[in-house]
């Protein structure tokens, strides 16, 4: 078989010379190889002070999104609901009433709308199905929490704040749609 | 009156000496113990590219202390059918024992206060090497006691190995001193570093003596590559498995306490003990002389301290009949053969 690599060594069965049976030079063959690691860089972070940057596809917690004067793009079509493989999200729809323009983009809306978060596999498959621009994964982390019952977010934590919005304009560049 | 006239016989300026000396002593022991723990997962961070501990205070320095704190507040758990008494004297004979045989080191040259000498050893005794022998090898009862009474066959056969593995390395481990204590024609520990003055170290002389004494300490110690009475992974902890809270952290401890014990024995037979080249010569008064020479021990004993933790964290555990094999089918050939040569080399050429 061809060599992928120069890397391979021949196992073979021949017995130790006299200086490798005295294991004194394996020995000290470790010892430089731990001094040596001793003066290296750490890769540790310091981890509250200093946060590792995700990569821009990084898919964490989801974020229903608004569009520019505040609507939510969320219309409670479903699709996600159906391309989910682990079947996390579940959704209610309701009619937008006269008056409500200015909170919901379309005339049809998300009236409760929940992603389990501890049957989420951050998969990525809910936006790609999303026709509306509505749902995106960003490089946010779950928090742990006490009871299961804590995990299923509801809109109030999934929607995003108009004082805090979320820029996904990377993540749309790079994933593929 | 006969217990009066003893007490009155007795010289109490030298026991006030002693009993400061002993105190001096007996901190600086845990407190090099506590801080061998702090500096253990320091080294073992660095050498796996980690950071380790650096909350408590800068780089870690309160560590030890909070690890303290918290040995003492945890639970203290003795099993239901484990030997109350001995259970507890277990740890205690491990931790009396390991602090036991700072009694003969010579720590450095004497220091002159208002012109009368001061003795940095406590006692000077003339079969040095044997005693701490002796207090070495009776760790062992504490780490076979506590492993006994916890009633736990895991216990039990950390402590079988723990007492095995001291008593094959014990052997070597005094065989290999024998050409030593002929080269300075005593057992007592000040004359060996006396006669290691200069550049005259013991580990020029005899680097084999060196390498075996070196290698047992590290199984006297139960530390790795030679651990296997507390090997985490086939014996759940070994001899400490049932123990919690203080009792133990002080076999924990005790280990550390032994490390340094080993380190400072191996400085003064091997490494010159308080000498350097050329510290006659510095022209210093006796008083600088002698803190130049406590300092100068302490270096090396911090030294081999951070080697017994370099090769802690660079060689993996023996394999128990490797252990076994090399204890005494190696280095007692070895040993004997060392002392022969050294009794040759010694009648042909001083005499």
């Amino acid at each position: 078989m061809q060599a992928l690599t120069n890397r391979s060594k021949v196992v073979s069965n021949k017995k130790l010379s006299f200086l490798e049976r005295l294991y004194i030079p394996a020995i000290l063959g470790g010892l430089k190889i731990t001094l040596g690691h001793f003066f290296k860089k750490k890769v540790t972070l310091k981890y509250p002070e200093v946060k590792r940057e995700f990569a821009p596809v990084y898919r964490g917690m989801h974020v229903l999104k608004r569009d520019e004067e505040g609507r939510e793009n969320c219309t409670a079509c479903g699709l996600c609901a159906v391309a989910c493989p682990a079947e996390a999200i579940t959704m209610e729809a309701a009619e937008r009433m006269e008056g409500e323009e200015g909170l919901y983009r379309e005339e049809k809306y998300a009236a409760k709308y929940e992603i389990n978060m501890l049957r989420c596999i951050y998969c990525g498959l809910c936006e790609e199905a999303c026709p509306k621009d509505a749902i995106y994964l960003t490089d946010r982390l779950v928090p742990s929490e006490y009871t299961r019952e804590g995990f299923v977010y509801g809109k109030d934590l999934l929607v995003e704040k108009m004082d805090d919005r979320i820029d996904v304009s990377e993540r749309k560049k790079k994933t593929f749609k | 009156m006969l217990v009066l006239n003893t007490f009155a016989n007795w010289n109490w300026v030298l026991i006030t000496d002693k009993l400061i000396l002993i105190g001096i002593l007996f901190a600086v022991a845990l407190g090099i113990a506590a801080y061998s723990t702090l500096a253990e997962r320091k080294i073992a961070a660095f050498m796996q590219d980690r950071i380790g501990p650096d909350r408590a205070g800068f780089f870690g320095i309160l560590q030890p202390i909070v690890d303290g704190v918290k040995s003492i507040m945890k639970e203290e758990i003795i099993p239901g059918r484990a030997h109350k008494f001995l259970f507890i004297l277990g740890p205690c004979i491990f931790m009396t024992v390991a602090l036991m045989t700072y009694a003969i080191i010579p720590w450095g040259k004497d220091l002159f206060i208002n012109g009368k000498p001061f003795s940095l050893q406590l006692a000077d005794l003339n079969v040095g090497i044997l005693y701490s022998f002796a207090i070495v090898s009776l760790g062992v009862y504490g780490i076979m006691i506590g492993g006994w009474a916890s009633n736990n066959k895991f216990s039990l056969l950390g402590a079988v190995r723990a007492s095995t593995q001291m008593i094959s390395y014990e052997l070597a481990m005094g065989l290999s001193l024998i050409p030593i204590v002929m080269m300075a024609s005593s057992l007592s520990l000040r004359d060996i570093t006396e006669a290691q003055a200069g550049w005259n170290w013991n580990i020029f002389y005899q680097p084999l003596a060196f390498i075996i004494f070196f290698t047992c300490a590290l199984a006297e110690c139960n530390r790795t590559p030679f651990d296997l009475a507390e090997t985490e992974s086939e014996l759940i902890g070994g001899y400490h498995t049932e123990y919690s809270s203080m009792k133990l952290a002080l076999f924990l401890f005790g280990e550390y306490v032994n490390v340094f014990v080993s380190a400072t024995i191996i400085s003064i037979l091997f490494l010159g003990g308080y000498h350097f080249p050329g510290m006659e010569n510095l022209g210093l008064s006796p008083n600088w002389l002698s803190i130049v020479s406590i300092c100068t021990l302490f270096a090396k004993i911090f030294f081999m301290i951070f080697v017994f933790m370099w090769i802690r964290w660079t060689i993996p555990r023996f394999r128990y009949d490797q252990l076994m094999k090399l204890g005494w089918q190696i280095f007692i050939p070895l040993c004997i053969l060392n002392i022969l040569a050294t009794g040759l080399v010694m009648t042909l050429f001083t005499r």
